[in-house]
């Protein structure tokens, strides 16, 4: 079968996933539809030749909902009324099809889809071999070509943690006073 | 480009439920959805029909108008790997905000409202 179709597949898929994440009552199950609906992204990745992000987003799932369902599980057994009310939810429907219906004229002028326009990579994929001596082009361009996004990257997920440890210490500033 | 349109649907439910939900959780799981789909945007902006994995390999020369854009996939793996961090600062956010407020309901969490 050609790769659109299968595409097409997963990409539905995806959608009815994360309708029923968002519309179940209990959070567990909200929590593992949405592992569901990451773990197809991590197949449609694999389709698109993308094996590297295909197992990294495979990590990243496990993490994620580990880390979701370590934070919110015990904590949310009572049911609760999750809708906001009638009217504003309607607006908001009608606003985000406005603005759907709009971006059908928009991605009618991207290149369609599998002929893409290959301009820097070019240089990359021809020289890549020669200049960086990696094997794999992605992994040339993350640590050679763009290292500086990498160090970016790493700086980005640094100050995340910090800022995760800060808000979750269990003891708060010492006060002066108390010496 | 229905890929496109589908993908772009698929970001426009996160938004929607960013939007009305009104439980904290629901919102992060609802921006979470919102950078798969970003994410695979790129993946399939890169894609090129019947190309291979951008892998060399010894004694097999592919040309290189053979492979998939690596750019686009360097790029998201940055992306991905963000998001996680993301994803667990807002859930230390969240049970923060459990902790002090004793719900989720972010109509009743009052000292938050302008």
């Amino acid at each position: 079968m050609p790769v659109d179709i299968w595409l097409y597949f997963i990409l539905g898929f995806m959608i009815i996933g994360s309708i029923a994440c968002l519309e179940i009552k209990n959070i567990l199950s909200s929590i593992i539809t949405i592992g569901v609906v990451g773990l197809s992204l991590s197949l449609a990745f694999l389709f698109l030749g993308a094996p590297d992000l295909a197992l990294v987003q495979f990590v990243f799932e496990i993490l994620c909902m580990i880390i979701l369902i370590r934070a919110f599980a015990k904590r949310s057994i009572e049911v609760r009324a999750l809708q906001r009310d009638v009217p504003e939810t309607i607006i908001a429907i009608v606003i985000l099809a406005s603005i759907f219906v709009l971006s059908i004229f928009a991605f009618k002028d991207m290149p369609s889809f599998g002929k893409p326009i290959v301009r820097v990579a070019e240089r990359y994929l021809a020289n890549a071999g020669v200049e960086t001596g990696s094997q794999n082009i992605v992994t040339a361009v993350i640590l050679n070509y763009r290292i500086y996004d990498t160090l970016g990257e790493i700086t980005v997920l640094f100050t995340a943690i910090l800022g995760t440890l800060t808000i979750l210490r269990k003891t708060g500033r010492k006060k002066r006073h108390a010496e | 480009m229905i890929l496109y349109i589908m993908c772009f649907f698929l970001f426009l439910v996160g938004v929607y439920g960013a939007i009305t939900k009104r439980d904290l959780i629901k919102i992060i799981l609802a921006i979470g959805i919102m950078g798969y789909s970003v994410n695979l945007f790129l993946v399939l902006l890169a894609y090129r029909t019947g190309a291979l994995v951008p892998i060399l390999k010894k004694g097999l020369n592919i040309p290189a108008n053979m492979m998939v854009d690596p750019i686009p996939q360097a790029l998201v793996l940055t992306s991905i790997v963000i998001e996680l961090g993301v994803t667990a600062l807002m859930a230390a956010l969240a049970i923060r905000i459990y902790q002090k407020y004793d719900t989720f309901d972010i109509t009743k969490i009052r000292r938050l409202q302008g």
